[in-house]
């Protein structure tokens, strides 16, 4: 299949997740606490779409056979990781619109006393600077660095992970499936540093 | 013991009751025309789903429905828009049933409630395991329109059909050993899923508590009814605990168990986590909670473009009546 035809087709698919939150809002379906359920709902894709990034190089290294092979998913990776980036500002403005009704000040009060919000925001600025330096001059323009700047994609997953372990109250189902996924990704990594 | 008689409710301020009935008619015809064009997104935050409950079925035997449908009004007067039923029954935290808020609405069909009883144990002159119809026998049921605020920032404002908790305490005789009162929930993990799992940080079965004058003020209430109808599984079937001036998570559900008991018993979420939850968990806009900023609250429906957020207020509107039970207490200490 061309690359363009791939491009398009993860493209359409990376977008469900939002027109399914909409259609959800227009038709009255999200429930008592529409607020809550959109942050969750923001939140969750996106960590799914950073678990899918991160997943990428491990498919492609470790599943490598005559037919079975993920070599081609290497150059949707952008793409993969700019959904990312896309899920987690939607996260973002839906807790400041919808929870915090705009009001700022309260802003800078949830930030000062809530940790699990506060570890949000190195992630959330590292994963805007990612996103802006993902295009090809820039990756040209930083050369050598461009590699080190990008791994920083490893802090934001922990710190992702953070703010999921923070939030545990009657379950720790949820971020123990997140942590074992986590290290399942990170693992060969370590690996393959260590190997070098 | 000394048993307070309600004084804080002159006569003079009680609603007739042909006025309150009137009222909650007009208040239930203006939310079902506002249903009819609104959605989530679209509602001023208020008026969002109907709360015609005509054609609602909630099984239950039949002398509960009876003595339900025979309910009186409480004197307790609130000019703030119902909750709709839909949200009230489909938005629970139930952890018996799941983590998730339709978790319970979805699983806890599972459940029997009927028949069922309630053992009163402890310093008490009548100890002994009832029949739930027993424990009702004589008892005058009433209409309650309480707040509601959970400690997770959202509030509803809800009907419960119910009776004040003292009446109950009155039958049993407590000794002057009494000062506290714990609550048991049912542990039943064939039908309680929630409960089956090895992930959970609760350590079955759900306990909670109160300090004997919380148990005996008038608001304190035992509901076995809500929307006029039998009381929905997700809701705490057959018998919940609704202590409005508190937090949510006090208002234990499918009690199983009532005991008196000399020393402050352990709570749930207190043994959890005792920095975040304490024992009195009364609603206070000024004492922060670690997860949660207490100063508002969303009160449900909360429309999205127009969210309804509201200031929450000390012991959550019902200060007048209870503040009394806290004099010289320093409520940032004992949260």
């Amino acid at each position: 299949m061309p690359v363009l035809w791939r491009r398009i087709i993860i493209f359409a698919v990376s977008l469900i997740p939002l027109v399914w939150i909409i259609y959800k809002a227009l038709a009255n379906q999200l429930g008592a606490d529409p607020a809550k359920t959109i942050v969750l709902f923001t939140g969750e894709w996106t960590i799914y779409f950073l678990f899918i990034t991160l997943a990428v190089t491990p498919l492609r290294r470790l599943i490598n056979f005559n037919h079975l092979h993920f070599r081609w998913l290497q150059i949707h990776r952008r793409m993969l990781g700019l959904f990312t980036l896309f899920y987690a500002i939607l996260h973002v403005l839906a807790f400041l619109v919808f929870i915090l009704g705009l009001d700022f000040s309260r802003f800078g009060k949830e930030l000062v006393e809530r940790p699990y919000i506060l570890v949000t925001i190195p992630a959330v600025v590292l994963l805007i600077a990612l996103g802006v330096t993902s295009t090809k001059a820039m990756m040209r323009k930083l050369g050598k660095n461009w590699l080190r700047v990008h791994k920083s994609i490893y802090l934001i997953a922990v710190l992702a992970w953070v703010h999921v372990f923070m939030q545990v109250r009657s379950s720790y189902l949820e971020a123990v499936l997140f942590g074992v996924i986590l290290l399942a990704l990170l693992l060969p990594r370590f690996y393959w540093a260590f190997r070098k | 013991m000394l048993i307070k008689k309600p004084s804080d409710i002159q006569s003079s301020e009680i609603t007739p009751e042909a006025v309150y009935n009137a009222r909650r008619e007009f208040m239930r015809g203006a939310m079902s025309v506002a249903a009819l064009g609104v959605g989530s997104l679209a509602a001023p935050g208020i008026l969002a789903a109907p709360t015609n409950t005509a054609d609602v079925d909630v099984k239950g035997p039949d002398w509960l429905k009876q003595q339900i449908a025979t309910a009186g009004a409480n004197k307790e007067k609130i000019t703030e828009a119902l909750t709709p039923y839909d949200h009230v029954t489909g938005y629970n935290n139930f952890y018996e049933y799941g983590y998730d808020k339709t978790d319970p609405a979805d699983k806890a069909h599972v459940l029997k409630p009927h028949p069922w009883t309630v053992e009163i144990a402890g310093e008490v002159a009548k100890p002994g395991t009832f029949a739930l119809e027993d424990l009702l026998k004589g008892i005058a049921l009433e209409e309650r329109i309480y707040r509601l605020r959970c400690v997770e920032a959202w509030s509803m404002v809800v009907p419960w059909v119910g009776f004040s908790l003292a009446d109950l305490i009155k039958r049993a005789e407590p000794t002057s050993k009494a000062k506290y009162v714990a609550f048991t929930t049912l542990e039943r993990p064939s039908e309680m899923p929630g409960q089956k799992s090895s992930f959970s940080t609760i350590d079955w079965p759900y306990r909670e508590g109160l300090r004997m004058d919380e148990a005996m003020h008038p608001l304190t209430t035992l509901a076995v009814g809500l929307y006029g109808k039998v009381l929905p599984n997700q809701n705490g079937a057959p018998l919940r605990l609704v202590v409005p001036w508190k937090y949510g998570f006090k208002y234990i559900k499918s009690i199983v168990k009532i005991e008196f008991v000399e020393k402050q018993p352990k709570t749930t979420w207190s043994m959890i986590a005792p920095e975040e939850y304490g024992f009195y968990a009364n609603v206070n806009p000024k004492v922060n909670h670690p997860r949660w900023s207490q100063a508002e609250e969303r009160r449900l429906p909360s429309g999205l473009l127009r969210p309804n957020i509201i200031p929450t207020q000390l012991f959550n509107g019902y200060a007048e009546q209870v503040t009394h039970l806290y004099k010289d207490m320093d409520l940032r200490k004992f949260y």
